[in-house]
């Protein structure tokens, strides 16, 4: 079981509470696809993803920005048990979404950027050090359903 | 970037080390404590070395040649750890750079910054 010091949940809570997750999820989103643009390959039915401002206006993008922080939002509750609150989701993109676990680590990348722009200076090193570990600790949970 | 070399570089090599402890493990031979000469020194080396390749971005293989033998032959640092840096030059950027650090420069960057990692590790083998 993943263990948290008094510092990390902190500092988590602390990102979470500076995070609008509107305008952040579409912004990770949109970088995603621009910075690596083999991740459009899962978002064929997004209409028009041809560059990053069409990205940017796409309300299905948006949408989905904001359900990937929900998915975050519930790991944050459930802490000292993300493995087996994320078994579903784990499935869903494994057997139905299908999506290579390579490509986690490239979104949480992204959103890492997307918090660090948002928060300047007041990320530091160790806020930046609890966020990856979370964000760690999130992907290797969603990838435990692939086989 | 080159006047705050020593800022992005030293603050970018901060953040792996707390992020990312296993790539302090290269450098047992300095002190990297928060703020250090050493720190500040080598992370204005790093940015120097970037901006150099940035000048001469169509033959990176021949201007980096003597880094890439470098980082392969006496370094031999595994080559996962330059994506871990790249990573936090790029979350070191978009702290400071703010609204500037755009999807579109940050595609850029970090394309550059894949193809400049790639170049000091294709001497490993």
């Amino acid at each position: 079981m993943v263990q948290w010091t008094a510092e990390e949940r902190a500092a988590i809570q602390g990102v979470f509470a500076k995070l609008d997750y509107e305008s952040v999820g579409i912004e990770s989103l949109t970088r995603c696809l621009v910075v690596y643009p083999w991740t459009q390959r899962y978002f064929g039915g997004f209409g028009n993803l041809y560059n990053a401002e069409a990205i940017m206006s796409n309300p299905k993008i948006a949408a989905h920005g904001i359900v990937v922080l929900q998915g975050l939002e519930k790991a944050l509750k459930n802490m000292d048990n993300i493995k087996k609150t994320f078994t579903a989701l784990s499935e869903l993109h494994s057997e139905k979404l299908q999506v290579d676990p390579g490509n986690f680590q490239l979104l949480a990348d992204c959103l890492t950027v997307v918090i660090a722009r948002r928060m300047g200076t007041d990320f530091t090193p160790d806020i930046q050090a609890a966020w990856q570990k979370f964000i760690s600790v999130v992907i290797s949970a969603l990838r435990r359903q692939y086989y | 970037m080159i006047p705050v070399a020593e800022d992005i570089g030293s603050e970018a090599l901060l953040r792996m080390f707390t992020t990312f402890p296993k790539t302090k493990t290269y450098f047992s031979h300095l002190d990297i404590s928060p703020n250090s000469d050493h720190l500040r020194c080598h992370g204005k080396k790093i940015v120097q070395a970037l901006a150099e390749g940035a000048r001469n971005i169509s033959t990176l293989a021949t201007t980096l040649a003597p880094l890439s033998r470098f980082h392969a032959y006496l370094l031999r640092i595994h080559p996962t750890n330059f994506k871990l840096l790249n990573h936090c030059i790029l979350v070191t950027l978009a702290c400071h750079m703010g609204d500037n650090f755009t999807p579109v420069a940050h595609a850029a960057i970090d394309k550059f910054l894949s193809a400049f990692s790639a170049v000091l590790a294709e001497k490993f083998r």
